[in-house]
């Protein structure tokens, strides 16, 4: 399928993530971002037609927390704006489908995390099937393990996996991305990353109906999103544990001509920007001109449940 | 500059869920020690049960009893568990493809060491002494050399005093920072000021700040310092008393549009009678003891002020 329209990612910005947030406000964490991303597309805040983010509740701790961060985006009078309690990146395929119903032009996509407020290896445990598995309470990094000795196993990885691994570093940061259609993309950007096709595809829920070896899910995405169609030359891959990568690289067909993760491991982002910030990395290498066709993923929820693919393109 | 502030943030939420006919009786059964799967129409035996096909989407009620015996079809060993993990030791997170089943469960095994511990390795259910009908109810596997257990059987899923809800308690700890901006503000009200902060492309100034003005988008970084005194712009009064609040019904709860201040707080009224609290009442705050921020709001005993003075923050 075509899309019905030409949208890009015109302008992207990330904070600069090393650890918890310095006591700073969800807000006041985004603000800067924000600003950076506006400024990038020549927007004022409140400009955009059209508003989305993408974060989670249950790791801020607080119900309707996303609501706050609108103070940092200019809502008042009130703008068209909408929320996914997901990773960012599925507030950016909000926002795509949007432009493509020409119901907007432009819009603002963030999403921000701040897992440091509690201790993720319970908090995760909340967005599990809650009648078989929630009450067991497994932490993100065990369900990753078993997905990994299956693997290894199914030699589909080199080594027998080592020790469960430890829970990954808990950053907090923000990330924003501006998209745009047709002219208006070509105005606010010299090179526009045009998306060519963006889908999703969930798994079943339960664990153990998946084969944890393949992601179905992805290749599908992929295969709708017209990842197959023509080769890319980068690919940035939300793994959140190592040995996930094998799968992504299997499902997507990367060989070694792909540069994946130009930007850096995945795993190091913080909860609910990471996917988003794979969609702004693999934007931004167009938009600078080091890739033509880059492919970006994004996933949620244990052991690559929920996967999104992007399919983002430079002019020639 | 104050630090900025933290505080523990404890959130505690028991879902009750409804069970449905399907999950109903996989879970009774594990009350009275008996694994039920279900049957799709092609064949498979899915343990644990699902209500509809993950790949036709059809609806299925065909239960069969499997065997407490299986295999591991992966595991991954967990030195440290959390607290409300099944086993309080290390011990391993296996799925199992219980005998008679296609399609594996997660729960834990008991074992003295990952040493103990590979794919493919027989186990059986230890049945929890206590059981009320919960996944819990499967203490944990254990190694298991005996034969294998049986195919599945059909079974009508029917027990007696079946559970239909779960509960579902959860405990989440959290640390809670306000920001910069909150944190100034709530230092300053322990210090018995009141300090707002002033959008620097509108001028408007917002007490309590909380770092950005939501009109322009931008940070509120010029200190203000609006009040104390302020007008009520509207209130209610409150007849129902709030669980742990030591205050007698009924009361009043106000706006107050703080002099200098381009958005209202709001505040609890004393000193006076709750029937005689007007709008445009002037009022100022009241610190006690040694309170971190104002208790409640008085009468100053100024004239009423005028409607078109307030008019714009109502």
């Amino acid at each position: 399928m075509t899309p019905p329209r030409d949208v890009a990612v015109v302008a992207y910005a990330r904070t600069d993530h090393q650890g918890p947030a310095e006591g700073l406000s969800e807000a006041e964490a985004l603000l800067p971002v924000l600003h950076d991303a506006l400024a990038q597309a020549g927007l004022a805040p409140g400009e955009a037609d059209f508003t989305c983010s993408g974060s989670s509740d249950y790791l801020a701790g607080r119900p309707f927390s996303f609501t706050l961060t609108l103070d940092a985006v200019g809502a008042w009078p009130p703008i068209a704006e909408s929320h996914v309690e997901m990773d960012g990146a599925w507030a950016l395929y909000e926002a795509w489908v949007k432009i493509l119903t020409g119901r907007a032009d432009t819009a603002l996509v963030y999403a921000h995390g701040k897992p440091s407020a509690g201790d993720p290896r319970d908090v995760l445990t909340r967005t599990l099937d809650p009648y078989y598995v929630a009450p067991l309470w497994p932490e993100p990094a065990s369900l990753a393990a078993l997905q990994a000795r299956a693997l290894a196993d199914a030699g589909h990885t080199g080594e027998p996996p080592g020790p469960t691994p430890g829970p990954p570093a808990v950053t907090d940061g923000a990330a924003a991305v501006v998209l745009a259609a047709g002219d208006a993309a070509r105005r606010m950007c010299a090179r526009p990353a045009w998306i060519r096709g963006a889908d999703h595809r969930v798994e079943p829920h339960a664990l153990g109906l998946r084969d944890l070896t393949d992601s179905p899910s992805t290749r599908l995405a992929a295969e709708r999103a017209g990842a197959f169609r023509a080769p890319v030359d980068t690919a940035e891959l939300h793994a959140p544990f190592a040995a996930q990568e094998a799968v992504l690289r299997r499902a997507l067909r990367l060989d070694d001509t792909v540069t994946v993760n130009p930007s850096g491991d995945a795993a190091a982002d913080p909860l609910m920007v990471t996917g988003l910030i794979r969609l702004g990395e693999a934007a931004a290498r167009i938009h600078r001109g080091a890739s033509d066709r880059a492919l970006a993923h994004a996933t949620s929820g244990p052991c690559l449940q929920h996967n999104l693919v992007a399919v983002l393109e430079g002019d020639a | 500059m104050p630090e900025n502030l933290t505080a523990p943030l404890v959130v505690e939420f028991p879902f009750t869920r409804s069970l449905g006919p399907v999950q109903s009786a996989f879970l009774t059964g594990l009350r009275e020690r008996v694994v039920l799967g279900v049957r799709t129409r092609d064949g498979r035996v899915l343990v644990p049960p699902v209500e509809y096909d993950p790949v036709t989407a059809d609806e299925i009620r065909d239960l069969v009893e499997v065997a407490t015996t299986g295999t591991v079809t992966t595991w991954a060993w967990n030195p440290s568990p959390r607290p409300r993990q099944p086993l309080p030791r290390p011990f391993a997170w296996v799925l199992v493809r219980l005998d008679g089943a296609d399609t594996a469960l997660l729960h834990a095994l008991d074992a003295p060491g990952a040493d103990a511990v590979r794919t493919g390795m027989r186990v059986r259910i230890r049945w929890a002494a206590r059981r009320e009908g919960a996944i819990t109810d499967i203490a944990c596997f254990e190694a298991h050399d005996g034969p294998a257990g049986h195919r599945a059987a059909p079974h009508d899923g029917r027990f007696p005093d079946p559970v239909t809800s779960l509960t579902a308690p959860a405990r989440l700890e959290y640390t809670y920072t306000p920001g910069r901006a909150q944190s100034r503000y709530l230092d300053g009200l322990a210090r018995r000021e009141i300090l707002g902060e002033r959008c620097p492309s509108c001028h408007k100034v917002y007490v309590p700040p909380r770092g950005a003005c939501p009109t322009c988008g931008v940070a509120t970084t010029e200190p203000a310092a609006p009040g104390p005194r302020g007008t009520v712009t509207t209130f209610c009064v409150v007849n129902i008393k709030a669980k742990g609040l030591d205050i007698d019904v009924p009361y009043v709860y106000a706006h107050i549009a703080l002099d200098g201040a381009d958005l209202a707080l709001h505040a609890r009224i004393g000193g006076i009678p709750y029937d005689r609290v007007r709008m445009g009442m002037r009022v100022e705050p009241v610190w006690t003891g040694d309170g971190r921020h104002p208790d409640h709001y008085r009468p100053t005993g100024e004239p009423d002020a005028d409607y078109e003075s307030y008019r714009r923050l109502l």
